[in-house]
């Protein structure tokens, strides 16, 4: 083994080093890339342009029939920041004053195919605050940014489970912002949080802007729709999926409405 | 020493007395040991022109550091032994326990009291999350039930630690509390982001106050 | 090295002709090269486990603080710096896999079986030098694999290097799946490189010693090395097996280890034990016999009691497979179970403190040579023993129920596989450095090293005792959730620090390696005076080893022997007439 070749050796063995590097920067430009947010609407189909002039609209309300069952305080009892934030009562069915039902997540569900709609550069914002996550049901774009806020300043996680996209389970130990979002359409992505079993959320991932969550006033909105023939559903976690077909002609606004309920004991 | 947390059940005691016993014994021989190493080091330490003595062995020291601890090790087994069934052979459990079940998941203790009726799988059954309450000087036997992944159910005032294991039924543990306060209950084995989060209550009530206790919850 | 070349020089031509860059250096199958390939990957991977430990580290001691520098981590793992619970699973689990599988025990096998048995007992090479080509690259791949899982989307595994299932078996528990699967994928490509590894020095060791090398006549290190490849080979099928159904479970819905359809979650942790004990064997029998080569060369004596050694060897490789259930004392594992595990576990004690007895035999009445191997040969000795005494403690099933999964496991762990294997592996480099590349590290520094380096490693694992006495758990993410452990807060400040020091002044450590590379002074064929066969031939050993097969005449711890003059006596060497006391014995 004669001097020179020693010296190569050991510019060998720090290319092995290199090597073994590099395989490890590999990894992490793929994963940058992968975790890298929006893959965005869908190239192929036009970008809709909805025309203000003849577009029309679906509005109407959700109501409630029936006994709504009763709801229990959540005990916060072991996690004083939150307790200290005000009492919580269980909403997985939240009937409104008006007796229409809250929480339902309204949107078109055929009708718009072939027509492309770029995920809105602002983000959806879903805060846990109080243990509680606000808004319980939500809407996105496909590619659109979803910002996950902990506002608690105790450990969350947000556990999401959906079937179609890419699961994830992630925490946040301090007050922080995470960002995620989705890459396919999917309703309802579910999330949870394990820390604080009764934390539930449900996220609707379209591709397309036209949905809507009933509030305390029960009443939803999907505008400014091209004029068309469209299957609309409602979605409810308890009392699960009802659909109406209508047809919006020019400049027209239909009125729906929806009953979810306890069938009559 | 008050490097042990404090030992607030009627067995804490037992199998603290069991870690002293081994403290002193390792204690005697880390010493010894590295004391006879630092003796060396400093008398042996290398001169010019000095040779080591040429010794191969010997089969008498052989035999003495054989026996020697093996004796010192059996002895500890021995004494350790007198202790663990006591804790965890479930033949040898109280028969006049009090029995509490609780449901471990990621990441929370739900704990379900037996009510007034101080039966289990009755109507007036309660349950209470990452809070548990128990009546001193009366044992007690939990119910394990892990829903997804091991759990370590770990009171250290009470020197009690059992994993629960999901699909393993009827896994069980007692303990008597031996003090009145509060404790910490930890989750021993990790399992998952919100593992060092998995954090219950214990508060040890007289038996009056936990007779209240159990009929204000009612 | 002039000369060395002109000896070793006609040799490779003769057997293999000019020889191209790359085969030489690259697909080596020179045993020497090999070994040398190891241990450079080895140490790379040694600073990854090491840069990981130090991530906890920073977590435990100021938790939630921005780690100095961490801007750069990305968001998945420590947005703004702050250690997200999740990368924190991730940190312990990986750091524990680098250590265990990436560096000690490689650093142990991977280099000094293959770069010490074919100049230890004599041979030109192993007996498969394809084979152990072989097992290098697939090694190579599998801590690619690994480095790489670091970066995937979710994450690397974070169950644990025990990966408990179910935990480490259904993604949704964790948020991992890829990085799990890699996981598995880099630990079965590990456990195929290992298996060729082993199957490669028990045949050599069996085969291929030179005339006059019986068993008993070589040295502890070879035997040691020897029992590793047998423990190994027996073991990591086991765990190669295991992992392979916990994949099925991860991805193809089978529920081996699940509670689902029969599936047993405790069945993982007695495949995984049944290796993983073993496992904890082959991390420290190599070193034990190393730092025994290396106590008699250092105290210029005869090893103390070399058949007990030998024997002690034996029965710790044996009481290792019956020993695994003290992992299981309070897993749900049938209690009447512990007592049985309890006693076999305490026996291994007693060969353990044979071993340091008689090491402690070995110094006496020598005259101790204090360089840097030898310096670390000693701390192990210290540092084992420390580590041997906290093992009684968890043994004892009793004990056990409080102290398991703290700290003072911790504790345990790191005084074997650091305090012992890590310090025997320090040894065994600056001890072999001179054959290996032909140039002395640097004394001096060597020392400054050790000296910084047992003073840190005491300041960090020491304290652990303390906190797992005090209840600490293992795996927190954040100690201060616990009222009862705030009162650590201080303690788990001073480790981190430590730690970080710790880890600072390895610095020295490398400089002196890769300085000496070219810039050490020339060693000699026998810069420690040693006996073993590996010191007949020049430095660094040329390729083929040996001029002629060498014969050899008696053990290899003939140190002071009153046949000499000199205070050495190597296996090789004949000699006639006067005295001849045990000249031609068994040793």
């Amino acid at each position: 083994m004669n001097k020179h070749s020693m010296k190569s050796f050991y510019a060998l063995a720090f290319a092995l080093a290199a090597f073994v590097a590099a395989g490890c920067g590999g990894g992490g430009e793929q994963a940058a890339s992968d975790s890298g947010a929006a893959a965005g609407a869908s190239s192929d189909a036009a970008v809709a342009v909805v025309d203000a002039a003849t577009a029309g609209s679906v509005a109407g309300s959700v109501m409630f029939v029936g006994m709504a069952p009763e709801t229990m305080m959540i005990d916060m009892s072991e996690e004083m920041v939150c307790a200290e934030k005000g009492e919580r009562y269980g909403e997985t069915v939240a009937v409104n004053d008006n007796g229409t039902l809250a929480n339902v997540f309204v949107y078109v569900k055929e009708g718009l195919e072939g027509m492309s709609f770029p995920a809105p550069q602002e983000p959806v914002v879903l805060d846990q605050n109080g243990c509680w996550y606000i808004p319980r049901v939500l809407g996105i774009q496909v590619g659109q940014e979803l910002s996950i806020r902990n506002s608690d300043g105790v450990l969350h996680n947000i556990n999401a489970k959906p079937t179609v996209n890419r699961g994830f389970n992630i925490s946040q130990p301090v007050v922080m912002d995470t960002k995620r979002s989705f890459r396919a359409a999917e309703v309802m992505v579910p999330l949870e949080c394990d820390v604080h079993g009764w934390m539930q959320a449900f996220v609707g991932v379209l591709d397309h802007p036209y949905y809507s969550t009933t509030g305390a006033e029960g009443g939803f909105s999907l505008a400014p729709l091209p004029p068309g023939t469209y299957v609309i559903e409602a979605w409810h976690e308890v009392y699960g999926a009802q659909t109406q077909q209508v047809t919006v002609g020019e400049g027209e606004t239909i009125e729906i409405s929806f009953t979810f309920g306890e069938p009559a004991a | 020493m008050d490097w042990l947390p404090p030992a607030a059940s009627s067995y804490a005691a037992d199998i603290d007395k069991i870690f002293y016993v081994i403290l002193v014994v390792t204690g005697v021989v880390f010493v010894g040991v590295e004391a006879t190493l630092l003796f060396f080091l400093f008398k042996y330490r290398g001169r010019e022109g000095r040779k080591a003595a040429y010794i191969e062995g010997s089969n008498k020291a052989e035999v003495i550091w054989t026996v020697t601890p093996a004796i010192f090790i059996l002895g500890l087994a021995f004494a350790s032994h007198s202790v663990w069934p006591s804790v965890k052979n479930p033949d040898r459990f109280p028969s006049d326990a009090l029995e509490f079940a609780v449901r471990a998941e990621q990441f929370e203790w739900n704990f379900t009291y037996p009510g007034a009726d101080g039966v289990l799988g009755t109507g007036d059954d309660f349950t209470l999350r990452n809070q548990l309450h128990v009546p001193v000087d009366q044992p007690v036997v939990v119910r394990l039930e892990a829903v997804d992944v091991i759990h370590s159910f770990f009171i250290p005032a009470f020197r009690i630690k059992q994993d629960a294991v999901p699909g393993l039924s009827g896994q069980r543990l007692w303990f008597e509390a031996t003090q009145t306060g509060e404790f910490e209950l930890a989750c021993a084995e990790l399992c998952g982001l919100g593992h060092y989060r998995m954090r219950a209550r214990v508060i040890v009530h007289t038996q009056d106050e936990f007779g209240r206790w159990v009929a204000e919850q009612g | 090295m002039a000369t060395t070349e002109a000896a070793a020089q006609p040799r490779s031509q003769d057997h293999h002709g000019e020889m191209s860059f790359i085969r030489k250096y690259i697909f080596s199958t020179d045993h020497k090269v090999i070994g040398i390939q190891f241990l450079f990957t080895c140490l790379f991977f040694l600073a990854v486990g090491g840069l990981l430990a130090m991530m906890v580290r920073w977590q435990l001691g100021f938790p939630g603080q921005p780690m100095p520098g961490g801007g750069i981590m990305p968001d998945t793992m420590a947005p703004g710096g702050i250690v997200l619970p999740e990368f924190y699973n991730a940190l312990v689990t990986m750091h524990a896999t680098f250590m265990i599988f990436f560096a000690v025990m490689p650093l142990l096998v991977g280099v000094y079986a293959n770069f010490l048995i074919p100049l230890k007992i004599g041979a030109p090479d192993m007996a498969f030098p394809r084979l152990n080509m072989m097992s290098f690259w697939i090694f190579v791949l599998s801590g690619v694999v690994m480095l790489v899982s670091l970066f995937v989307e979710g994450g690397a595994a974070a169950a644990g290097w025990t990966a408990y299932a179910p935990l480490s078996a259904v993604p949704d528990y964790t948020g991992v799946s890829t990085g799990q699967q890699l996981w598995i994928i880099s630990i079965i490509l590990f456990g195929a490189s290992s298996l060729l590894g082993s199957v490669n020095y028990i045949t050599t060791v069996v085969n291929m010693r030179a005339p006059g090398m019986t068993l008993f006549r070589m040295p502890l290190s070879i035997w040691s090395l020897f029992i590793t490849a047998i423990l190994a080979l027996l073991a990591v099928p086991v765990l190669a097996g295991a992992v392979i159904m916990l994949l099925f479970d991860q991805t193809i819905g089978t529920t081996f280890f699940l509670p689902e359809n029969g599936g047993r979650p405790l069945l993982w942790q007695h495949l995984f034990w049944f290796f993983g004990h073993p496992e904890v064997y082959i991390l420290i029998l190599p070193a034990m016999g190393i730092v025994s080569d290396i106590l008699a060369n250092g105290s210029r004596k005869p090893i103390f009691g070399y058949r007990s050694m030998v024997y002690a060897l034996i029965a710790i490789a044996f009481l290792g497979w019956i020993v695994w259930g003290h992992h299981m004392f309070q897993s749900g594992m049938n209690p009447l179970l512990g007592a049985s595990f309890m006693v076999s576990t305490m026996a291994i004690a007693i060969p353990s403190a044979i071993k340091v007895f008689n090491w402690l035999g070995t110094i006496w009445r020598g005259n101790l040579q204090f360089h840097t191997p030898m310096l670390n040969a000693i701390a192990f000795v210290a540092l084992f023993t420390i580590g041997g005494l906290s093992g009684i403690f968890m043994a004892s099933n009793t004990v056990d129920i409080f102290i398991h999964d703290t700290y003072f496991i911790v504790a345990h762990i790191h005084y074997v596989l650091f305090g012992g294997s890590l310090f025997g592996i320090f040894a065994a480099i600056y001890f072999w450095y001179p054959k290996m590349f032909g140039r002395m590290m640097n004394e001096t520094w060597g020392k400054v090293h050790f000296a910084l380096t047992f003073t840190f490693y005491n300041l960090v694992f020491f304290p652990m005792h303390i906190l797992g006495m005090g209840g600490h758990m293992r795996r927190i993410y954040d100690p201060n959730e616990y009222e009862f452990l705030q009162r650590f807060q201080g303690m788990n400040k001073f480790i981190s620090i430590s730690a970080f020091l710790l880890f600072a002044v390895q610095v020295p450590f490398l400089i002196n390696f890769f300085w000496s590379l070219f810039k050490g002074k020339k060693a000699p064929d026998n810069p420690w005076r040693d006996n073993g066969l590996e010191w007949t031939v020049p430095s660094p050993a040329p390729h083929g080893n040996f001029e002629t097969a060498p014969t050899v005449y008696r053990g290899p711890y003939e140190f002071s022997s009153p046949d000499v003059e000199e205070d050495f006596l190597p296996q090789n060497v004949p000699l006639n007439g006067g005295g001849g006391r045990k000249v031609t014995g068994d040793r």
